[in-house]
């Protein structure tokens, strides 16, 4: 009776409840969303890459290293040569290398040269391997291997040609359209930049720019795409490599190793640390969104304070009967906290609801242009406790109201 | 007795040197019918308030059905108004957005003297007894007439079969023709019950369905000594 008697009173003043309803669920959808993005955003970024012990680049900032190497965000300093990267790869504590080697687009999407060790040892989230959802890794020259959201979106599937582009953005007018490459792979789908990324070995990177000069093709070049397998198209320069090495005792080691190469200057940098730099410079835009999100919260609670409070005034009558049918004052607080409490909840199920909804609908929006994949697991990390918080922090604000009922019932004659 | 008020003195905490009530001595046997009549500002709602436990006297005995409310704390009281005290006001009887039975229910939750399927049954049956129509059980009640209100009024005042009712005015927002139904039923109904009822109005028209009539200005000494 006594949850009966607050939803019906709730019922009896809709007009006002509803607005307070909708006050509080827009705050809590923005506190629970703000806070959603910032763990799927970490949890994804700190994802991207592992298993890797060092990325190597041209001399410059980690953060620059990290996110034109893992993010393909920016552009590098410089390249590395060759030889630089034949040497260190030979380094007996090394285990494996990756070479990357970028500049490159198709539609918008960056072109990653790269060897077949790529495949084998390229790992992200928990150490998870890369996988093909269809086909296998390039074998030929003119073979490509397609990031799970490149193929999704631009509808590729095996077989197909694509034309690459030189340079990046999403319209080129320097195509290289004499040497198409043929899809030979599709990789299953891994929320990182994996999914947005084209891959095509470094040999091919080679024969698309073999009769171009400064970025423009060579007027009248005469080699034709069947003689180029029979020429040497080992690259000049790379982009940046990945070191695995055979023990992790190793690493500091090896990095001082590299940043101390006298032939050119290198810059090696631990992931884990690197990505760990790059979430602090983000956390003063996180705090600010949380701080938000909370003022936002508490301006609500203080809306739905003040709508109880006027609707203890209007209660009078309604209070002085429940105290002659026997009702001890202690009833009256408590059923104020639980109108309090049932408006609290009804707001959570629809900021929930609408974070369902906004999660389903943006899902394939954020994957694409921001390489985001958003887990729909709203209840995980600090959720959890802000949606515990939100609630105690209504039984707080519904205390003024709820002691005037109670002290209107002790006084009621 | 059903009342029984010994030497009862009451001022109201914010003007303590002013008496509000001064009962010597006024006591009323169980089952007995008491009409009691009295000017506004007499100290009617005050003696009302005392019985119900709302109020505690400064000073002196008030016993209602053999428990000295005087010497009950706050919580006894609420506890011994919701079991053995029935109440219907001039108005406002009733949760207006709550249903006729709801309300009823919601008196029953503070005694908890019966099992709830009998006590839907009574609540049914005395509905019925009330001709309130099984079509506007389940209608707010600020939908239904004054007069249906009265009634139910009663129903929720009777649910819990108090030993003692009191009535406060229950007939002025009523017609003639409403206010014999009310009285008629009323009567009946706490005859039926052995139920002390306490009467209170200023319309003494009503006086005739009494076998007992008190003046307030006889029971109450305050403000006309000196």
């Amino acid at each position: 009776m006594f949850f009966r008697l607050a939803t019906k009173s709730l019922f009896n003043r809709k007009g006002s409840v509803v607005l307070t309803i909708l006050a509080m669920s827009v705050s809590i959808f923005v506190l629970l969303g703000v806070e959603h993005i910032r763990s799927q955003t970490k949890e994804s970024f700190n994802s991207t890459v592992s298993g890797v012990d060092l990325i190597v680049g041209a001399r410059t900032g980690s953060l620059n290293l990290l996110l034109y190497s893992v993010f393909r965000i920016g552009s590098p300093t410089n390249n590395i040569d060759w030889e630089t990267y034949q040497t260190i790869s030979t380094n007996p504590k090394v285990a494996w290398a990756i070479p990357i080697s970028l500049g490159d687009s198709h539609k918008g999407y960056r072109v990653m040269g790269t060897s077949t060790d790529y495949f084998k040892h390229f790992s992200y989230g928990n150490k998870r391997q890369l996988n093909f959802a269809a086909g296998q890794a390039f074998n030929d020259l003119f073979d490509v291997v397609l990031g799970a959201e490149v193929a999704k979106t631009l509808g590729y599937s095996l077989d197909d040609k694509i034309t690459l582009a030189h340079g990046l953005g999403n319209t080129s007018f320097s195509l290289h359209d004499d040497r198409p490459f043929k899809v030979t792979g599709i990789l299953a789908s891994t929320g990182t930049p994996v999914d947005q990324t084209v891959h095509i070995s470094l040999q091919g990177i080679e024969a698309i720019h073999i009769d171009w000069k400064q970025g423009v093709k060579i007027p009248g070049s005469t080699i034709q795409t069947e003689q180029l397998a029979a020429l040497t198209l080992t690259p000049k320069t790379i982009t940046a490599f990945m070191l695995g090495l055979n023990s992790r005792m190793t690493i500091f080691q090896v990095q001082r190793d590299i940043n101390n190469y006298r032939q050119e200057p290198l810059s090696a940098i631990l992931p884990g640390v690197a990505l760990s730099e790059l979430w602090q410079m983000i956390g003063i835009l996180e705090n600010t969104l949380r701080l938000i999100s909370g003022l936002i919260l508490i301006a609500a609670l203080l809306g739905l304070s003040a709508m109880m409070l006027a609707s203890i005034r209007e209660r009078e009558h309604e209070i002085h009967l429940l105290r002659v049918i026997g009702a001890p004052p202690s009833y009256l607080f408590l059923l104020v906290e639980m109108e309090a409490l049932l408006i609290s909840f009804l707001s959570l199920v629809i900021a929930l609801s609408g974070l369902y909804l906004g999660l389903l609908l943006s899902g394939d929006f954020l994957t694409s242009k921001v390489g985001l994949q958003m887990s729909f697991a709203l209840f995980s990390g600090n959720n959890l406790l802000f949606i515990l918080l939100a609630i105690g922090a209504t039984i707080v604000a519904a205390a003024l109201p709820s002691f005037f009922a109670y002290r209107n019932a002790k006084l009621s004659r | 007795m059903s009342i029984q008020l010994k030497d009862v003195r009451y001022s109201y905490p914010d003007m303590p040197e002013k008496l509000v009530l001064n009962i010597n001595n006024w006591s009323v046997a169980a089952g007995e019918q008491v009409f009691v009549h009295g000017p506004s500002g007499g100290g009617k709602s005050t003696l009302l308030n005392l019985l119900s436990g709302m109020l505690q006297a400064s000073t002196g005995e008030v016993s209602v059905i053999g428990k000295r409310l005087d010497k009950a704390s706050s919580q006894q009281r609420d506890r011994f108004r919701a079991g053995h005290i029935g109440y219907i006001f001039q108005q406002f009887n009733l949760i207006p957005y709550l249903d006729a039975i709801d309300n009823i229910q919601l008196a029953h939750q503070f005694a908890k003297t019966r099992t709830s399927s009998s006590l839907k049954d009574d609540i049914k049956s005395l509905l019925t007894t009330f001709h309130i129509a099984p079509g506007d059980w389940q209608k707010p009640v600020a939908k239904l007439s004054i007069g249906q209100q009265q009634r139910i009024a009663i129903v929720r005042a009777m649910i819990n079969k108090p030993e003692l009712l009191i009535a406060d005015e229950p007939t002025s927002s009523l017609d003639q023709h409403n206010r014999d139904i009310f009285m008629t039923e009323l009567t009946a109904m706490v005859s039926e019950h052995n139920t002390t009822l306490l009467f209170v109005s200023h319309d003494m028209s009503l006086a005739k369905y009494f076998n007992r009539i008190d003046a307030l200005a006889d029971i109450n000494t305050a403000g006309t000594e000196n």
